[in-house]
């Protein structure tokens, strides 16, 4: 990562964290519905990839966990806000809501909610890409509990049979929902799982956003090459629970310790004072600046933005005057035939 | 005019598609180099490649979500399930990402798949080679479900099925692929949405689908010849959604109505078209519609039991004359 890159990059894994706890305080104070899956800790994933991918260009898809991949691909951070609070301006136009963001525009594929189901989505769109002889390659994030469902097992056998451009990053937070991995899991190291379909695999420290960033560079730029599917893993933390109706009474207070003195903004923070290239002047007014952008902005158009409209309920079910559907609108060159 | 068979039509819409646009591919089980189980990718692999025609492994949930995935971004995957039966298998993929991903995104993403499968009891292939689900599917928002009761249909609505931008699930038959039928020369779209009338008649309307279109249109020439009765055959072909206005109106016409379905009974096609006579047309019931459906077992292997599980135009004929008064 250049030098120049690194205080962006601080500011944005800022922007992940403070967006993420303004959410958890939106949620509280009921303005935000449903289910919340928070990325507090994991920030240096999504980061580190997208900075080695070309955001807004590479396809990326993922499971619900999914406000900070949306932006990290280009999706204005209001429009997320606007689809947490079920706002008509939202992503979705409040259709999908925390779990499902969208913005095919910067080709965020989406956020599922079935753990394990973006696999074969993500193989699919790299089909399509190499199809098409796009240089752009298909981006999956899921967690380490999504390996166990059959469509991880089923999607490195086609992904590595086709050879299809698509990498996979699994971020190991160590937790599916609230089982401990190695209570879940026979082989907890993920990578391992992958070398039984010829996939290269590699298993890095994911809180250190320039290990993930150099470890993502080898593994995009197989992908782009034309060498097939590539396996990354990431090992992470989440601070919160698994969603915000999660106690998190499952796990040792100690080992919430030791995970938070691996903090991926502090690492980075702290390598940046230690090289001069920052002080903690500047990142605590980085930081207001944020919270002034989170506030005043992001917050207050989600606020103000105004909620669907009822007489819309059923729009985007199906294809509107879809022209094969429809007896009097079938374009048929052959009219009347029986 | 050329009478073909219901495989060959389905073979030459599959042939024309992928000629037209080369973003329509064709993926299941030994669709390719076997040729497909039912003949109706016969010859497209030496065709149009292996990169077009793709043999998928026995992975049924993994190879229909690569499909809608590939989907998403203007692909127009055909996907072949060799049995409605394995089709449990890819739900998931079906109902969670291809029906809802048009809503769960304001609009922004679709899933223009087709997917195709056989179901329907056989030749003795025993309860988990012979289910009947369209039940299932046509209760999914999002999904569109068709089902081809000839070599016309068979052609015309795979046709506007690769076209259509909504995910459409075919549902066709293992009894009906040699059917032969007549098919337009030139190029012909069915719509996906409405009813056709089998027959016309004045007396009774016979609701079918796929192969039960079949028993009402014999049920309806016997009982024509040895009873005087005058029926009307509506064909289903369009399961979601079901056509409102033609179930309306053509009870509307008869008086009377019945539904016969190769499926069980509960939560099925007839449930739901006596619902729409409820709701639309009431009071121009003469007596009180009828289903003629399965019994309620898993299909037997025993060709006897097997039999005896699924109804046949013979009791639809019965079916009739009982609600006549004449049984």
């Amino acid at each position: 990562m250049k030098p120049a890159d690194k205080k962006r990059v601080l500011r944005e894994m800022l922007f992940a964290r403070r967006f993420e706890e303004r959410c958890y305080e939106a949620y509280v104070e009921r303005k935000i519905g449903g289910f919340l899956h928070l990325y507090p800790g994991q920030e240096a994933c999504a980061q580190g990839v997208m900075e080695a991918a070309r955001p807004g260009h590479d396809y990326v898809i993922t499971g619900y966990r999914d406000h900070i991949h949306a932006i990290k691909c280009g999706a204005d951070p209001k429009a997320v806000m606007a689809e947490l609070y079920g706002k008509e301006t939202g992503s979705s136009k409040g259709r999908g809501g925390s779990m499902h963001i969208f913005d095919v525009a910067h080709h965020m594929m989406g956020g599922y909610a079935l753990v394990g189901g973006p696999f074969p989505l993500a193989a699919g769109i790299a089909k399509g890409l190499k199809m098409k002889g796009s240089d752009a390659i298909s981006i999956c994030f899921l967690g380490d509990a999504a390996n166990n469902q059959g469509t991880f097992h089923e999607t490195m056998n086609m992904a590595k049979l086709w050879n299809l451009p698509v990498l996979f990053v699994c971020e190991n937070n160590l937790y599916g929902i609230g089982t401990r991995i190695d209570r879940s899991t026979a082989v907890i190291e993920q990578y391992k799982r992958v070398s039984g379909y010829g996939i290269p695999a590699t298993q890095v420290d994911g809180q250190d956003v320039e290990i993930v960033y150099d470890a993502a560079k080898i593994a995009v730029d197989h992908v782009r090459s034309g060498k097939g599917p590539y396996f990354l893993e990431l090992m992470t933390y989440r601070y919160r629970g698994h969603s915000m109706s999660d106690s998190n009474a499952y796990r040792a207070k100690d080992e919430e310790r030791m995970w938070s003195k691996r903090d991926p903004i502090i690492i980075l923070r702290d390598r940046l004072i230690e090289a001069g290239i920052l002080s903690l002047e500047v990142y605590k007014s980085m930081d207001t600046e944020i919270l002034d952008q989170i506030e005043n902005q992001i917050i207050k158009f989600a606020e103000e933005s105004p909620e669907p409209v009822v007489t819309e309920l059923e729009k985007y079910v199906l294809a509107e005057n879809d022209p094969y559907v429809r007896a009097d609108m079938t374009p048929n060159l052959n009219r009347g035939a029986r | 005019m050329a009478i073909i068979m219901y495989w060959e039509a389905l073979q030459r819409a599959h042939d024309e598609e992928l000629a037209r646009d080369p973003l329509v591919i064709v993926m299941g089980e030994d669709v390719g180099v076997a040729g497909g189980t039912y003949k109706a990718t016969k010859g497209l692999y030496d065709k149009y490649g292996p990169e077009r025609i793709m043999d998928t492994p026995i992975s049924e949930n993994g190879f229909t979500g690569l499909g809608i995935g590939a989907s998403f971004i203007g692909v127009r995957p055909i996907i072949e399930l060799m049995s409605v039966n394995f089709a449990w298998l890819a739900m998931d993929q079906i109902f969670n990402s291809a029906a809802k991903v048009r809503y769960m995104s304001g609009g922004q993403l679709t899933a223009p798949v087709v997917i195709r499968s056989p179901g329907g009891t056989a030749h003795q292939l025993g309860a988990q080679h012979s289910a009947r689900m369209e039940k299932v599917f046509m209760g999914v928002v999002g999904l569109r479900v068709v089902t081809p009761s000839n070599a016309r249909q068979a052609y015309g609505l795979l046709k506007s099925a690769v076209r259509c931008d909504d995910p459409v699930f075919i549902y066709e038959h293992e009894l009906m692929y040699n059917m032969k039928g007549e098919v337009p020369d030139g190029e012909y779209f069915h719509p996906l949405e409405g009813s056709e009338v089998a027959r016309a008649g004045r007396d009774i309307t016979l609701f079918g689908y796929n192969i039960s279109v079949h028993w009402c249109l014999q049920a309806a020439e016997f009982l024509a010849t040895h009873h005087g009765i005058d029926c009307e055959v509506i064909d289903l072909f369009s399961l979601s959604p079901l056509d409102r206005a033609g179930i309306k109106a053509s009870v509307s016409k008869t008086h009377r109505a019945l539904i016969a379905e190769e499926a069980e009974a509960a939560v099925g096609v007839g449930s739901e078209v006596m619902a729409i006579i409820n709701e639309e047309c009431f009071f121009e019931l003469d007596a009180a519609p009828v289903r003629v459906s399965a019994k309620n077992v898993p299909i037997p292997y025993n060709h006897t039991l097997e039999k005896a599980a699924v109804p046949s135009s013979k009791d639809v004929v019965h079916a009739v004359l009982k609600m006549f008064g004449k049984s």
